[in-house]
């Protein structure tokens, strides 16, 4: 990407470093959401991060998605601190480089299934049959390239996700973050959802960073984090 | 994001809320229909009275009891009868030119029929001073007013009332316990909706109204110049000759086109006044949308969250409610300037008040209503840009 700087070419996709995160809700109520947090992403790499509710899990992956800043420590993507970063270049980032999958999908439900997955392509320029080619591209390649015109209330909780799969997959990111893609649905859909996001990271070179309840889904991956109390317990590599 | 994205995005929201958007806008749009109603009625009155003072005809002079200050209400004449002649004598190049009347109201009746009719008390050369013409029979004469017979003129309306159907020329009217010969009748006028109606007036010679209402006073006197160019040496002519016997501020001599500076300018405030009680309910238009624009962000709080996740920046999120606001009171303005227009065209047409949509009236009322929806908009679409992501995604 920035292909002028050799130092910053080499740096790995994503790292945190001694990333902290303090919610302040009151005057003296303080939540230690994260309490120095270390790791990197590769590129192409498959992470999962597991751990018990309330560890921080959520915390940490908006932090990696650039949707939030630390309250102290660093997240760099490239070796560019995010910290250091303005709006734009925000938007930028989670634009170009990060794809969102979420556990509640967030579609938005006056919008067919095509617009949906047009909706990040609204924010960078190309024209609008572009745009279409494209998302009814990746509205195909997660299987729904006969629900193009539905909207969320008329497709199931496999399809909504699948749809916001193809959402995330449009523009071609070089990150996905999934917080519990599977958590709102049953045993055998999940499977489908996470088979298809394996699918992605090992066809397009995707780094997949995923959170997750299952064992099965965790041990998939090639690297395993384990949070608790906003600290890292352990790191496994498979 | 582009503008035309930007507006597509916007258009696409207020769909979504189709009846919600209708009735914020029906807010804005009753805002610019008063305006541009309200504003045409004020134009089209300020045309109507200075049309119908200039209806009077051409270089007109009028000489006027008191200072000629016009805000001070109407001021006690000191005018007799002798000075409408000392006014025609001083008039350079032959005398005929100037005329004086007193107005009175009086019930008028003839033949069981009545009503209540404007006396004009005149001198001869009334009628041709102020540009009337005789439709029927003859005018008042010389001697009429030298004697102060009891002979009169009726305006077509009087005519029509008190003698339906019938030629009133040779019959009687009363005034009082007066009776009077009518000796002719007037050309039709027709109606104005404001002032006197010159149609419903009953002509008599001003020695017989002055006996009529027990006073001889004049109340003002007429002079017609013989052209543009005349008007001046007129205005000092009979400026001087009243100089003798009355004092300064008892009389002024002002032309047409002075009174309808003034008369214009009066009413050109009052026009602006009505556009700012209508600007009122404009503004009301603009507080409903920002209020609309509020609850909509707020429900929108996810959908803000989710676009800024996927690559939105704060002036997209901004611009996109921007220019929902700016959609919304747009859309007011074009369809209340469309009703406001055919409002003033019905008015025009069926009421007796006129109206007249003026171009700036248009211009006004699209550019407040955009600059309402900008203004009103901008709170509403700061606070959706300012919402932080994480916070806006976990909103229920
Ligand atoms: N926006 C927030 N404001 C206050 N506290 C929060 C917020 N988000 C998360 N927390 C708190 O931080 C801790 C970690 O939350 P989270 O990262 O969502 O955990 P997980 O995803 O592992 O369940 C929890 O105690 C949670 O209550
Ligand atoms: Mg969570």
């Amino acid at each position: 990407m920035s292909g002028q700087d050799p130092a910053v070419d080499d740096a790995p996709l994503l790292t945190a470093d001694d990333v902290t995160r303090v919610y302040t809700l009151g005057r003296d109520n303080e939540v230690h959401a994260l309490r120095g947090v270390s790791f990197t992403v590769d590129r192409g790499e498959h992470v999962a991060i597991v751990g018990s509710s309330g560890s921080g899990k959520s915390t940490l992956l908006n932090l990696l998605g650039a949707l939030d800043r630390p309250t102290s420590g660093h997240v760099r993507y490239h070796g560019r601190d995010v910290r250091d970063m303005d709006d734009a270049e925000l938007a930028r980032l989670r634009n170009g480089s990060i794809g969102f999958v979420f556990q509640s999908f967030q579609l938005l439900p006056r919008l067919t299934a095509l617009d949906n997955v047009i909706l990040p392509l609204v924010y960078r320029s190309s024209s609008p049959r572009e745009r279409r080619e494209r998302a009814t591209a990746a509205l195909e390649q997660v299987g729904l390239a006969d629900r193009i015109t539905h909207r969320p209330g008329e497709l199931s909780g496999g399809q909504q996700q699948r749809v916001a799969i193809a959402r995330a997959l449009v523009t071609e990111p070089a990150l996905l973050l999934a917080d519990e893609p599977t958590g709102n649905l049953d045993t055998r859909t999940g499977e489908e959802i996470m088979t298809l996001l394996e699918e992605l990271h090992r066809d397009r070179g995707t780094a997949l960073v995923v959170i997750t309840h299952e064992a099965e889904v965790a041990a998939r991956a090639a690297r395993r984090i384990e949070l608790r109390d906003g600290r890292i317990v352990t790191e496994v590599a498979a | 994001m582009s503008l035309r994205e930007s507006l597509r995005v916007a258009m696409q929201a207020l769909r979504a809320n189709r009846l919600r958007s209708a009735l914020t806008t029906l807010g804005v749009l009753i805002g610019v229909l008063s305006v541009v109603l309200l504003v045409a009625i004020g134009q089209g009155a300020r045309s109507e009275i200075t049309g119908a003072i200039e209806g009077l005809g051409s270089n007109l002079l009028f000489v006027l009891p008191g200072d000629g200050d016009f805000g001070g209400g109407p001021q006690r004449s000191s005018f007799v009868a002798d000075d409408i002649e000392r006014v025609d004598r001083s008039l350079p190049g032959g005398e005929g030119r100037a005329a004086g009347y007193v107005i009175g109201a009086e019930a008028v009746q003839a033949e069981g029929n009545r009503f209540n009719a404007t006396v004009f008390g005149i001198t001869e050369n009334y009628l041709g001073v102020v540009d009337r013409t005789i439709a029927r029979g003859q005018s008042l004469s010389r001697s009429d007013v030298a004697t102060g017979r009891r002979v009169a003129v009726l305006g077509a309306s009087s005519a029509e009332t008190l003698f339906p159907g019938q030629d009133p020329i040779g019959r009687t009217v009363s005034l009082g316990a007066i009776r009077y010969r009518v000796v002719g009748v007037l050309e039709r006028v027709g109606t104005t909706a404001f002032g006197p109606d010159v149609d419903r007036q009953v002509l008599i010679p001003i020695s017989a109204a002055q006996r009529l209402f027990g006073s001889t006073r004049v109340d003002a006197i007429f002079v017609r110049a013989e052209s543009t160019v005349g008007i001046e040496a007129d205005r000092e002519a009979a400026r001087s000759a009243l100089a003798e016997r009355l004092e300064e501020d008892e009389f002024s001599v002002v032309s047409q086109d002075e009174i309808i500076g003034v008369v214009g300018d009066i009413l050109q405030i009052l026009t602006w006044v009505l556009a700012a009680i209508a600007g009122i309910s404009l503004l009301v238009g603009g507080v409903g949308v920002s209020n609309i624009m509020l609850v909509s962000v707020s429900e929108r709080t996810r959908e803000i969250g989710l676009r800024k996740a996927l690559g939105a920046r704060t002036r997209d999120i901004t611009r996109q409610f921007l220019f929902e606001a700016v959609a919304l009171t747009g859309l007011g303005g074009v369809v209340g300037l469309a009703l406001g227009i055919g409002a003033a065209e019905l008015v025009a047409a069926f009421a007796p008040v006129p109206a007249e949509v003026t171009w700036w009236s248009i211009a006004l009322a699209l550019g407040v209503s955009v600059l309402v929806g900008l203004v009103f908009g901008v709170l509403p679409a700061r606070r959706a840009g300012q919402l932080d992501p994480v916070t806006a995604l976990r909103h229920e």
